[in-house]
């Protein structure tokens, strides 16, 4: 029982840490090319599964309400972009987090004053409702294996797409030093620009692919985000490769924290205390796992050398 | 704050003096307000809306003295909060109600906390310090969240204020004032010793260049681990108070967003003056209160039903504005008192 139990979790997790990873790893390319703390990236999450919930309403379909927000959810970063990011780049830090603190009480307000504050609910496409036995009597969501294909599948594109081509050259070099591109001869605002929205549109389609699952409602990027800051952070800024390790880790290490650190703790503690420490230290972890990765490699797991 | 823009447009002699007045307007203003809050007709509102200022303005205080004075982003600061707050209430549900014995447990537990988390936060720089900081404000807050037995997600309320020395002074809401404009006091004259004192000025050196400091013979950890220390254990000292005033304590004091409020309410001020903290913590906490009302007040031209939509939300407004004091305000409300006015 608890081996399947076990594999059911590791699922769960893989499942979230690849949504993770389609978060962070936009977030993580705008950090390291443009050196931008973009704390608007979680609105453009809820802004996809918005879209996502939009636009199902109106075709009817989620494979078509899924092909409509992602171009849409790239206009919108891009829009965002040109408004106000744009304006930041060259500000310190500490400038860019509280304009893009600003992004955030704008957009979640925003969202409500147009779709109301109830949590929006989208129905799981017919196509892959259901369940598959995937060990004997085991039954899993095909949606959340869908999702954990899309993730990898996504992934793998972004790999070839980042090493294999001529604007993931560009992208990774932008990433080591970015001024020293731009002396070459190459327009690093078109290159920052392609980056924002991209990554804008990567975040749209992680929150577009969980509007099924979860429940679509104001506010619901803000603890993503900071989940997605967390993952980068322990990737080391600016790597693709470490922000993929890193949202794997973080979300193996939630998803099956939770369900077994009661579990774990009842070696060592009595079953009561053990179900309560185990409850208050699950959704401590991933933090204590950060804080343990900067404490020990102050830059993160794969820092970008530059 | 009508006593604000008055300092604003007062002829100053000359540019050195006036720095002074600023501080002096504004404790002046909070000492004066409880006469006004009596003839107000909403002397409870006005109360503890000042309070609440006074309170957040401790808070802000302390993170400009790490912020501005060593250009320590911490984007956690809430967790203090947070520690002060729980130290009342865990303490207050185990009888031990007195403010005696619970302030001093929180500025203990304050600075613990900001020893341990801060020895291990300076280690890294830059953005990876303010995501570390952002880290451990997480874990505190997921850890109130799962106290079941001090009532986990909901928090708890506190049966009544604390206790001074066995009296029940505080119950009074001019009584909680006064010791709270004292607190904010003591926070002010003591945040402005330690600047100016040595310790204030290698500060402001690890602040301009922390190799050339170590190279003249000091070691910048030290000091920004000490004023790390001394933020923390003022921040705590507000949570206690913050505590007082809701008589209810909950995660809610320490979430991230917390945090950036209060990192808000310092640029919003000005970096770096002190009491620059404490006007942009007024100003944030005002706009917060005024903002639908001012936006309903405006809008006069619009159809009511437009009008109240627009109160409504009034964090549209707020979002877009805060965007644009970032923008085109450099070095906040202070910065706009300090600026020499064009002929």
């Amino acid at each position: 029982m608890t081996a399947t139990l076990l594999f059911v979790q590791t699922l769960n997790g893989l499942q979230f840490g690849l949504i993770l990873f389609l978060i962070a790893a936009g977030l993580t390319l705008v950090f390291g090319v443009m050196d931008f703390i973009n704390l608007a990236h979680g609105v453009q999450y809820m802004v996809g599964a918005y879209l996502v919930a939009a636009f199902s309403v109106w075709t009817g379909s989620f494979g078509w309400a899924l092909l409509l927000a992602l171009p849409s959810a790239l206009g919108f970063g891009l829009l965002l972009e040109v408004l106000v990011f744009r304006h930041l780049y060259d500000r310190d830090h500490l400038d860019q987090v509280l304009a893009t603190f600003g992004v955030i009480l704008f957009l979640n307000q925003a969202v409500k004053f147009v779709w109301g504050a109830a949590p929006l609910s989208v129905p799981v496409p017919d196509l892959l409702s259901g369940s598959v036995e995937i060990a004997s009597g085991l039954l899993y969501p095909v949606y959340r294996l869908a999702i954990i294909a899309a993730g990898l599948i996504v992934a793998a594109l972004l790999y070839v797409l980042v090493n294999h081509t001529r604007i993931g050259m560009l992208v990774r070099a932008g990433a080591s030093n970015a001024a020293m591109v731009s002396a070459l001869g190459v327009n690093i605002q078109r290159l920052f620009m392609i980056v924002f929205g991209f990554g804008a549109m990567l975040a749209g389609f992680a929150g577009a692919m969980v509007a099924p699952i979860l429940s679509v409602e104001p506010g619901m990027g803000d603890n993503i985000l900071i989940l997605a800051f967390v993952v980068i952070v322990i990737g080391g800024i600016g790597s693709i490769r470490g922000a993929f390790l890193a949202a794997l880790l973080i979300g193996l290490v939630d998803t099956v924290g939770r369900s077994f650190a009661p579990n774990l703790l009842r070696l060592f503690l009595d079953p009561a205390a053990a179900s309560q420490t185990g409850r208050a230290i699950a959704p401590m972890l991933i933090y204590i796992f950060m804080a343990a990765v900067l404490f020990f490699r102050p830059s993160g797991l794969f820092p970008v050398k530059r | 704050m009508t006593e604000l823009a008055d300092t604003a447009s007062a002829p100053a002699p000359s540019l050195s003096t006036r720095f002074e007045v600023v501080p002096i307007v504004l404790f002046a203003a909070f000492a004066a307000a409880p006469l006004f809050a009596t003839y107000s007709g909403a002397e409870g509102y006005v109360l503890s809306l000042l309070t609440r200022v006074m309170i957040f303005g401790i808070a802000a205080m302390a993170l400009d003295l790490i912020l501005g004075y060593g250009a320590l982003v911490s984007f956690g600061h809430a967790a203090f909060l947070g520690i002060g707050g729980y130290a009342v209430g865990i303490l207050a549900t185990h009888g031990i109600e007195d403010a005696l014995i619970q302030i001093p447990v929180a500025l203990v537990a304050s600075a613990l906390f900001a020893l341990v988390t801060g020895a291990i936060s300076l280690r890294t720089k830059g953005v990876y310090f303010i995501m570390i900081t952002l880290a451990f404000g997480q874990m505190l807050y997921f850890l109130a969240t799962s106290l079941a037995a001090y009532g986990g997600d909901d928090g708890m309320t506190l049966s009544s204020r604390s206790l001074v020395a066995g009296s029940r002074i505080l119950k009074s809401d001019f009584a909680f004032y006064w010791m709270c404009l004292i607190c904010l006091l003591g926070a002010y004259a003591f945040s402005r010793s330690v600047v100016a004192s040595r310790f204030g000025r290698v500060l402001r050196g690890t602040r301009e260049n922390a190799i050339r400091m170590e190279a003249i013979g000091f070691q910048p950890f030290r000091f920004q681990l000490a004023a790390y220390v001394i933020s923390g254990m003022m921040a705590g000292l507000a949570g206690c108070l913050l505590a007082n005033q809701a008589e209810f304590v909950s995660p809610a004091f320490m979430t991230w967003q917390r945090s950036g409020e209060l990192i808000f309410m310092v640029v919003l001020g000005g970096l770096g003056s002190l009491h620059g903290a404490i006007i942009g913590a007024a100003a944030f906490l005002l706009l917060e209160e005024f903002l639908p009302e001012i936006l309903h007040g405006v809008s006069f031209f619009l159809a009511e039903e437009t009008r109240a939509h627009l109160a409504e939300n009034w964090k549209m407004v707020f979002g877009p504005l805060l965007i644009l004091i970032v923008l085109f305000v450099r070095g906040g409300i202070m910065g706009l008192l300090r600026r020499p006015r064009h002929g």
